[in-house]
């Protein structure tokens, strides 16, 4: 079952609710693994769920995007209801979650006051609200285990997130603020989250595929047109942001 | 106390600012530097200014400009000054500018930046502020949109004497002026929907249908409107179905001139006598300019947020001209360009699409994930050269991109 269940060709991503967890270009993480599974010939089933439908517990990868506070919190409590994100992920899903969607699948986060909310407890980690507003461009070095190269993003948040000893970091900061230590995201398993806001995996696409490969298996390398313009694009934001 | 030491107050510091601004005048887009040095030496300037004026705000995250200009024709048909902002300088400095500019005028027509909405206000005991719309706009450097409606709310609540002008089809518009002692409604419809799935009251599912929203748990729900845009026309407060023929282009525009019909009437403009005027608006501070260049013809348009380049597409020549899409990321367009992915880029697919600005790149990959086939080039030279001579090109471009653009053209025209 789970990553498993899926048809013999689509792969079924899976946008958990975008109406309230869309702020800011979150939409380009599905576009993006989409075409990057598409360009190899793997079939795809993009499903939208809104809060006001169940989450389908057979996607073999699940997105989560930002949201501003009350929406944050709205969401945290269908999706504790519902139960079926958290049950895809004890499945072996692959979770995919940013900023206020990172937040949420944790332990607890900050609400709109600043009063802890219980999350999905689906990663190991507890955020509060920070002092300040991290806004601006990100990079962070990947843990090697992983094996994906420098990571290049956005953030804007005013979260801070501890990292429990059932996950792991994702990153650590050159520039930005992250997780507010030192370190940026954190994963566990097939479940990984990150400050990295919007489009995260337009900038990083050794990411995008490391969360396909969680769910379709080994992968070929892409070239043509995309690819390129992805490669100069990458290399035109990490040029033009410094380190530290 | 007495009126005369208030009125020798006012007189001094509009002297003051006045002698400043006119020093100022005609220099670039005006004197906001003017409205700064006032600011510093009177901070009640911009109250002082307002003062025995009948004062209109008009907010929103897209349309301001273009609304401010349409109203303030309107109102030209009372046959008396009109103050305005007309060039978009919208925060406090550039607002005491414009008023300083014009003491003698009767009628202000303020376009205000939505953060500024609730000093604003308050500061100029305004009669009437317009409402727009509210969506997703540089969240670098914007306040998440729930709490602009939020303090919206409490700045009118605060405020029984001002008269609220606002979008009945945008939920987020409808909640924030609800809280208002006097409203007039306006259906002015809302493309954009990505921003109001959720109930502002309590947070639940919105449904929609033709008559409008309505939420799935609590009562609230589109209230019924004075005025309604429908179609090309205007159902007027009357029930008179008058066609708007603006000469402005495209939806964005018909729903901008209801807002000020509406508007025009809280001053005792008939529809009739302010459309004669909003019709001879053709160009906005360089929007929807149409110029020569190398024998071809350019038209410039300003999208600066996911709606706002919704509304963009609709205007674009039905004959599949070529566009030249242009994207920068400096601080007054927000350093951040996420919003290229909740912009659906398919509607150009059956055109020629060029692309350029200081974030073209990201502008690539965004058009090379929709499918649509483009050409990176150096700037708008290079993207007229590729159109035949005699033909059009549409430019759409975010905001320094298209002042960038609207200077070369501007040299050569």
């Amino acid at each position: 079952m789970g990553a498993h269940a899926r048809g013999p060709s689509n792969l079924r991503l899976v946008w958990v609710y975008p109406d309230l967890l869309s702020t800011y270009g979150d939409r380009g993480n599905l576009l993006v693994l989409e075409r990057r599974a598409r360009l190899r010939g793997i079939g795809v089933e993009a499903i939208q769920v809104n809060a006001d439908q169940p989450v389908p517990r057979h996607g073999d990868i699940y997105l989560l995007g930002g949201g501003e506070d009350l929406p944050q919190v709205l969401a945290a409590r269908r999706l504790r209801t519902d139960a079926g994100l958290a049950a895809a992920a004890a499945q072996g899903s692959v979770v995919f979650a940013v900023c206020a969607g990172y937040q949420l699948i944790g332990a607890e986060f900050g609400g709109d006051k600043g009063q802890p909310v219980a999350g999905l407890e689906i990663l190991d980690i507890r955020s509060g609200r920070g002092e300040r507003r991290g806004v601006g461009e990100i990079l962070a070095d990947v843990d090697p285990e992983l094996g994906v190269p420098r990571l290049s993003g956005f953030e804007n948040h005013q979260g801070v997130t501890r990292i429990g000893p059932g996950a792991r970091p994702l990153a650590r900061v050159l520039t930005g603020v992250g997780n507010g230590d030192g370190t940026e995201g954190a994963y566990a398993g097939r479940v990984l989250g990150t400050y990295l806001h919007g489009p995260a995996l337009v900038r990083n696409p050794a990411l995008a595929d490391l969360l396909l490969s969680w769910a379709v298996g080994t992968l070929p390398p892409l070239d043509g047109e995309y690819e390129a313009w992805t490669a100069r694009f990458r290399e035109q934001r990490l040029a033009a942001v410094p380190v530290g | 106390m007495g009126k005369l030491p208030m009125r020798a107050r006012v007189a001094t510091t509009l002297g003051g600012a006045a002698g400043r601004m006119s020093r100022l005048a005609g220099r670039g887009d005006g004197s906001v530097i003017g409205g700064v040095i006032g600011l510093r030496v009177e901070p009640g300037l911009l109250s002082l200014l307002a003062a025995d004026r009948q004062v209109v705000l008009v907010t929103g995250t897209n349309g301001k400009t273009t609304t401010t200009r349409l109203i303030t024709s309107a109102l030209s048909a009372l046959g008396q000054q009109v103050a305005s902002n007309a060039f978009g300088a919208n925060m406090e400095a550039g607002l005491a500018a414009a008023l300083g500019a014009a003491p003698e005028a009767p009628y202000a027509v303020l376009e205000t930046d939505e953060k500024y909405v609730p000093s604003v206000l308050q500061a100029t005991n305004a009669r009437v502020v317009t409402l727009l719309n509210l969506s997703r706009d540089q969240m670098d450097r914007a306040a998440e949109i729930w709490l602009v409606a939020r303090r919206w709310r409490e700045a009118f609540e605060a405020a029984p004497d001002c008269r609220v002008v606002a979008n009945a089809d945008d939920p987020l518009i409808a909640w924030a002026a609800s809280g208002a002692h006097q409203v007039t409604w306006v259906a002015a419809g809302q493309r954009w929907h990505e921003d109001s799935w959720c109930c502002p009251r309590c947070g639940s599912h919105l449904r929609r249908d033709d008559l409008g929203w309505r939420c799935g748990e609590c009562e609230f729900s589109r209230p019924s409107a004075r005025w309604v845009l429908d179609g090309s026309s205007v159902i007027d407060s009357a029930g008179r179905v008058t066609e708007l023929s603006l000469a402005l282009p495209g939806r964005a525009n018909r729903s901008n001139a209801v807002m000020a019909l509406a508007v025009a009437e809280v001053f005792g403009v008939s529809p009739a006598a302010a459309l004669q005027k909003m019709r001879s608006v053709t160009s906005v501070a360089g929007r929807y300019t149409q110029v020569e260049r190398d024998g071809r013809t350019v038209r410039l348009l300003l999208a600066k947020n996911p709606a706002g380049w919704l509304e963009a597409f609709d205007v674009l020549d039905p004959a599949r001209a070529p566009v030249l899409l242009s994207v920068n990321a400096q601080v007054p367009d927000g350093r951040d360009t996420s919003w290229l992915w909740d912009v659906d880029y398919r509607v150009v697919r059956d055109r020629p699409v060029f692309v350029s600005g200081e974030r073209g790149l990201d502008l690539a990959v965004r058009l090379e994930a929709d499918g649509v086939p483009f050409e990176l080039v150096g700037g708008i030279d290079e993207a007229v050269s590729r159109v035949r001579p005699g033909g059009t090109l549409d430019v759409i471009a975010n905001y320094t991109a298209f002042q960038q653009i609207r200077t070369a053209v501007g040299r050569a025209a």
